[in-house]
């Protein structure tokens, strides 16, 4: 009898909690985590899961309504939303961005990357470490003259599509040939699975180079190279400067912009938002009254919790954007 | 053992008469269960075939023979992964079936009973090994003695199929071994009395015998080796192209399934996807088909049983 009671007592404070389900990307996956805990604890009564089946799944589960809010690292494009059922708005939530990493033994430097250097490299054009394209941006580095070991993701990911719609900024060969999207048909390189099978590869393979997130690469102490943008200038990538490239790109009312490649002489160009995707028309009130929440929280206080992950908090002008396209959730 | 039924048979006959109505429910109930086996094989098919419709209307039979796979611009092909799940596969067979069927003989006929006891032990332990292991050992041995070896990367078709013939090898010692402990001792002790050695009588007598086990063996390292994706996907290099060199990067159907599946947003690209794992299942089957007529005709030939 103590028993069955004790269950019930279990069960009283289980059914009195709302539960809000989201999936979607991986990237973002631990900052969520952290907001939907601390979101948690001050609302015990608000239960918010997060599956990080990634950007592609959290898209599909979201049309197909087995979720009540989705995420991504990339917009839905027209045609995703023209075919969705439930109209999505996008709401940034935090900043990433993408590194070339690499492992020249004996190097201490960090290295500079052109644009060009870098869609030759992923082309498959320039094959040499000591390449002039490589040589011209690192004067003074005593570049090798072995082969650049090319290490890409293997499995789709909001990381390629970051750094392949950047490369097809930056070169029309790139976009024409390429383009850009989660999994490419990759011209050179082989593939690993995850920044971890990238980082894995390029650190067991001398004379290799890939690409990993930054907080991948932070986290691990890995080296990585600076990018030159498009004001002309080499930057190195860190918080600030992804969120300068935030800041100095310019913002549509539907959120859905692409940064990389961002006009401002200290903006990282390989950097992008992340979002969340939320129905427009949610039935359910008591839902609704908690994303709606959930967004102004997550927009005030939410955003001094990205720093001690290694992400990029949002730029103001962006987050005062966003408190006013709140109103557009019904 | 033998004796429990004898002894309590009186009392059973009481108890099975009650039962006999109950014979008939327990067979359809078995026979329902059995049947289920057989719907679930169909609905598998049935759901891959419709979600594939989209690329088996543009591609045709096409798919299965061009080696193109671009996400972006629409272009799928699944050469480069037949190739590679066929390939490694063989390859691993290749490896892991004389060393499996050699140490299976030492522990059942020639080994002292301890030692292959102990052995026995490890091995079925090593078959309970998660297959990330075997793909995390390999990327941390082989990868870098590959390398040295002479592979550009390390990662390659070849290195996939070394791993995966560590991770079938177990199941072909242990199930070999059962085979071969189960020839009955009169089959060896009449093969000795007609003169012939140890070995003669363990080669031409016990295996011949416990051949069937010993296939049954290979047909269960053949599926896990087509199926197998993480330990594949970490060390095969995920490259979809076939290269001459064995020591190139190649990818499998698993492999590309496994990573691409989760970000895939257009519907062809997923489309393509799950006919990949039609002709994977495909794939199995036929592997399967061949590897039963090479035993059917081997049957013939040898010793009846």
């Amino acid at each position: 009898m103590r028993l069955a009671l004790s269950l019930l007592a279990l069960l009283v404070p289980l059914s009195a909690q709302t539960l809000v389900n989201g999936a979607g990307a991986t990237f973002p996956y631990p900052i969520y985590s952290k907001w939907f805990d601390e979101y948690h604890k001050l609302h015990p009564d608000v239960q918010i899961n997060y599956q990080s089946i990634g950007s592609g799944g959290g898209i599909r589960q979201l049309e197909a309504g087995t979720v009540d809010f989705g995420a991504s690292d990339q917009p839905m494009n027209q045609e995703q939303l023209a075919k969705s059922k439930i109209k999505p708005l996008h709401f940034p939530t935090v900043l990433g961005a993408v590194v070339a990493t690499y492992n020249l033994p004996g190097l201490s430097r960090e290295l500079n990357f052109t644009p060009d250097a870098l869609a030759g490299i992923f082309l498959g054009k320039i094959r040499k470490w000591n390449d002039p394209a490589l040589a011209r941006a690192n004067p003074g580095v005593p570049l090798p003259s072995s082969d650049i070991m090319l290490v890409h993701r293997s499995d789709g990911s909001g990381t390629t599509f970051i750094w392949t719609d950047y490369l097809s900024k930056t070169s029309p060969e790139w976009k024409s040939q390429v383009g850009s999207g989660t999994s490419v048909n990759w011209p050179a390189g082989l593939g690993a699975k995850g920044n971890e099978g990238v980082a894995g590869m390029v650190k067991q393979t001398p004379y290799s180079l890939g690409y990993v997130e930054l907080i991948y690469a932070l986290q691990n102490k890995m080296a990585y190279g600076l990018v030159r943008n498009a004001a002309g200038k080499f930057v190195k990538p860190d918080l600030a400067s992804v969120t300068a490239a935030a800041a100095a790109a310019g913002m549509p009312d539907d959120f859905r912009v692409s940064i990389t490649n961002a006009p401002g002489k200290d903006a990282y160009p390989i950097s992008s938002f992340t979002w969340l995707l939320i129905p427009s028309q949610i039935q359910d009130s008591a839902k609704k009254k908690i994303l709606v929440d959930f967004l102004r929280w997550m927009l005030g206080p939410g955003q001094k919790m990205t720093e001690p992950l290694s992400y990029a908090p949002l730029p103001q002008r962006v987050v005062a954007k966003e408190l006013k396209a709140i109103a557009a959730v019904q | 053992m033998a004796a429990e039924p004898v002894r309590g048979a009186s009392r059973a006959r009481g108890f099975l008469g009650r039962l006999r109505a109950g014979d008939q429910v327990a067979s359809l109930i078995t026979a329902t269960f059995a049947a289920s086996v057989l719907l679930l094989a169909a609905l598998l098919v049935f759901e891959l075939f419709r979600g594939s419709a989209l690329t088996r209307d543009k591609f045709g039979w096409a798919f299965l023979f061009t080696g193109i796979w671009d996400p972006v611009a629409g272009e799928f092909g699944a050469l480069p992964f037949i190739y590679g799940t066929v390939v490694t596969s063989a390859l691993a067979l290749a490896m892991a079936v004389p060393l499996g069927l050699g140490a299976a003989i030492f522990l059942s006929e020639l080994a002292p009973p301890r030692i292959s006891d102990a052995l026995t032990f490890v091995i079925e332990l090593l078959a309970a090994v998660p297959s990330v292991i075997y793909g995390l050992l390999g990327v941390f041995v082989l990868v870098p003695l590959m390398r040295q070896v002479g592979a550009p990367y390390g990662v390659g078709v070849f290195t996939a199929a070394v791993v995966l013939a560590v991770m079938i090898l177990p199941f072909i010692v242990s199930i070999s071994r059962e085979a071969l402990l189960a020839v009955p001792r009169e089959q060896r002790e009449a093969a000795l009395a007609l003169g012939a050695t140890r070995w003669e009588s363990t080669w031409q007598v016990v295996v011949p015998y416990a051949r069937l086990g010993i296939f049954g063996s290979v047909f269960l390292a053949l599926a896990r080796a087509l199926g197998e994706t993480m330990a594949v996907t970490m060390v095969i290099g995920n490259d979809p192209k076939i290269h001459a060199s064995l020591l190139a990067p190649g990818y499998s159907i698993a492999a590309v399934i496994a990573n691409e599946f989760t970000e895939a947003t257009a519907d062809l690209h997923l489309s393509a996807l799950i006919e990949l794992g039609l002709v994977l299942f495909l794939l199995t089957i036929l592997l399967n088909g061949v590897a039963r007529l090479l035993i059917l005709g081997t049957t013939r030939r040898g010793t009846a049983q």
